[in-house]
């Protein structure tokens, strides 16, 4: 029967992270990660600036190699696959830039259009049409022909996510969406993102540190420490803030306040 | 993002075994509803579907007041539905007639929603079109004009800011001014050297095979002397320069450009042109009359290897015809052509810098268009002051 896409995939794991260490030649970012992202979750990874999240995001789209340990894929291990089937596997993933990412010298259409141009036997016409129901999907009808430099801050992110879209990946990774945001502009790309997930029933991997987005959005999350390299919590945001004993877990989710006692009464 | 129902394998088999490409059929219900029936995969890799067919039999007689979905049959979808969905709708709605999705899945009609919560913006959409040859000859024309004219505005400027450096009043740090000078100078040496030796080396070949003839063999010193100390040296060198600095310049400030460092300098009162463009063109303005000088010998002693080599000169001899062959004249022009190649070559390229509009792709093209602009202007330069030097017997 027709049902809720997500309740056919609940708990089943998506992405698995298995004791991954990351570094740049001998300095290590971080290490000993070790976490489940569930599919049709909306995973969050948190941290201070500068702990590694994005070094993270790299790992997952397979920008970088991990220095040990396993990303897996539907428990398929990306970095040991062979480069056909990584680029298969990745082809099911869909990433959004911090700054956008999107090709300067190309119309937002143009944009939208090269994956679906790359990786299907659509003729142009049909192409066109679903570039323009993607931008549609993300507010951004009638804005095919504009260039990048055009478009704000806001609408470039949406139309990268737009672009992110583009295959139907089963995964969205998104790095810093809402960064540069007005808070309204904010609140309705969460709104958005819960949408697409409630709607495509994907996976969505989320780099944040803002913090009304964490709580709003975020089904589970990871954090990372800039200062021990690892991850210090995993689980809900709700659940962190409520039950978290880690006092720097706390100061991240309440913006600084350290809490009177550790576990404040509900 | 695949969704898929529950709809078992088999039964999507015999669902789609006779008309697996098109993915629906219509059924006409009592009291004029459509009903749209939906199987089979609708995802990207089986291919788009086209609504038009439909829209066809919306447009029968009696024509249908509602249309309704049956997807029990749909295997899994993405955005082939979604697109099939709101072209129906749009049709539909054209027509005025109501659409009931609530038989597709749940995923499905949101998306469908979401497709329609963002109105188009009024005059977003942009009606492209090209303009006819006359409207485009002109606007090249007009921008050409627009261009030259922001070109000798900008020089007007670099000259000021030069003056006021002059005077000390320019706000700029020495040590960007240093870097720029090494950048320009002795970075430069080993590429300068190696091109001057060849240019020297080819003249003095060329010119052994004629001269021969005449017995004239030492007159290769006078040819290759002379060709390099007014001509080729400046040239080359300038030619060089605007390839290896005037596109880095470009490039630099067309990059600062779209990452907000020159507003940056703007807002804190410090003017770029002071701040980025009189440095360059200082010390590129500096540093090719002594690169000039420096390719020059080294050109001359390309043409001594084929001197000694090939016609049996003495060094001596072709060092005394060289000295004997050029004068204080030809080292003049050479050296004031040399410092107007080098000013061209960084206000140039500075200038296609500070104009870039903000995105990667105009960076690509300041860039070339420096550098194009730069060998252009030298070759015309050097001409014209050929001709003048020639007319005024100098």
């Amino acid at each position: 029967m027709l049902s809720d896409p997500r309740s056919n995939a609940a708990r089943e794991p998506h992405i698995v992270v298995e004791d991954l260490t990351m570094a740049y030649g001998d300095f290590v970012i971080q290490h000993d990660l070790n976490f489940t992202i569930n599919k049709g979750d909306i995973f969050i990874v948190m941290g201070g600036s500068g702990c590694g999240k994005s070094t993270l995001l790299r790992h997952l789209v397979g920008l970088q190699a991990p220095a040990r340990g396993r990303v897996l894929f539907s428990g398929e291990s990306l970095w040991d696959a062979e480069p056909e089937r990584r680029d298969a596997i990745l082809r099911k993933t869909g990433v959004t830039y911090q700054a956008g990412g999107l090709w300067s010298s190309m119309t937002l259409a143009e944009n939208v259009a090269l994956p679906l141009e790359q990786y299907t036997d659509l003729k142009p016409a049909e192409i066109a049409d679903l570039a323009s129901l993607n931008l549609a999907l993300v507010g951004l009808a009638g804005f095919e022909d504009y260039f990048p430099s055009e478009i704000s801050g806001g609408m470039q992110k949406r139309a990268g996510l737009a672009r992110a879209m583009a295959l139907s990946p089963e995964v969205l990774l998104f790095d810093e969406p809402s960064a540069g945001l007005d808070p309204i502009s904010s609140r309705l790309l969460d709104d958005l993102i819960l949408e697409l997930r409630d709607s495509l029933g994907a996976t969505i991997v989320m780099v944040t540190h803002e913090l009304p987005s964490i709580f709003a959005v975020g089904d589970n999350s990871v954090f990372l420490d800039p200062e021990t390299k690892t991850q210090i919590a995993c689980g809900a945001p709700k659940r962190l803030l409520a039950e978290c004993p880690d006092a720097k877990v706390q100061r991240f989710l309440r913006r600084g306040e350290t809490p009177t006692t550790a576990k404040e009464p509900q | 993002m695949v969704a898929t129902t529950d709809v078992s394998a088999s039964l999507r088999e015999t669902g789609s075994a006779t008309a697996a490409h098109k993915g629906w059929e219509v059924n006409l219900l009592a009291a004029g509803e459509l009903q749209v029936r939906l199987f089979g995969q609708w995802v990207l890799a089986s291919g788009a579907r086209s609504a038009a067919e439909l829209s066809g039999r919306l447009g029968e007689t009696p024509r249908p007041t509602k249309i309704s979905f049956d997807a029990r049959e749909v295997g899994a979808w993405d955005n082939v539905l979604i697109d099939f969905l709101s072209k129906l709708e749009t049709i539909a709605a054209e027509r005025s007639i109501a659409v009931d999705l609530s038989g597709l899945p749940g995923g499905a009609q949101r998306l469908v929603a979401l497709a329609r919560a963002v109105p188009e913006r009024t005059g977003a959409r942009r009606t492209q079109q090209r303009p006819d040859l006359l409207t485009r000859v002109g606007r090249n024309s007009l921008s050409f004009f627009a261009m030259t004219a922001d070109f000798v505005a900008f020089l007007g400027e670099a000259l000021i800011g030069i003056g006021r450096m002059l005077v000390g009043r320019a706000r700029l740090r020495r040590s960007d001014l240093m870097l720029a000078i090494e950048d320009c100078g002795p970075h430069a040496l080993a590429i300068v050297a190696l091109i001057s030796f060849l240019v020297g080396l080819i003249l003095a070949f060329v010119g052994a095979v004629q001269l021969q003839q005449f017995g004239a063999a030492i007159f290769v010193a006078n040819l290759v002397g002379i060709a390099m100390v007014r001509e080729m040296g400046a040239m080359m060198t300038a030619i060089l320069m605007s390839g290896r600095t005037g596109a880095a310049f470009a490039a630099n400030l067309g990059t600062m450009q779209v990452s907000d460092e020159v507003s940056a300098l703007q807002t804190l009162g410090i003017p770029p042109m002071e701040f980025l463009v009189v440095p360059r063109i200082v010390a590129l303005s500096l540093m090719m009359p002594l690169l000039t000088v420096f390719a020059n010998i080294v050109g001359m002693l390309g043409g001594l290897l084929i001197g000694t080599s090939m016609l049996d000169i003495s060094a001596i001899a072709y060092y005394n015809q060289t000295t004997g062959a050029v004068g204080i004249n030809d080292w003049a022009v050479g050296l004031v052509k040399a410092v107007l190649f080098g000013a061209v070559v960084a206000i140039v390229g500075c200038w296609r810098g500070m104009r870039c509009r903000r995105s990667a792709a105009a960076v690509g093209a300041v860039a070339t268009s420096a550098v194009v602009l730069c060998i252009v202007l030298i070759i015309v330069i050097d001409a014209t002051a050929t001709v003048i030097c020639t007319t005024l017997k100098i």
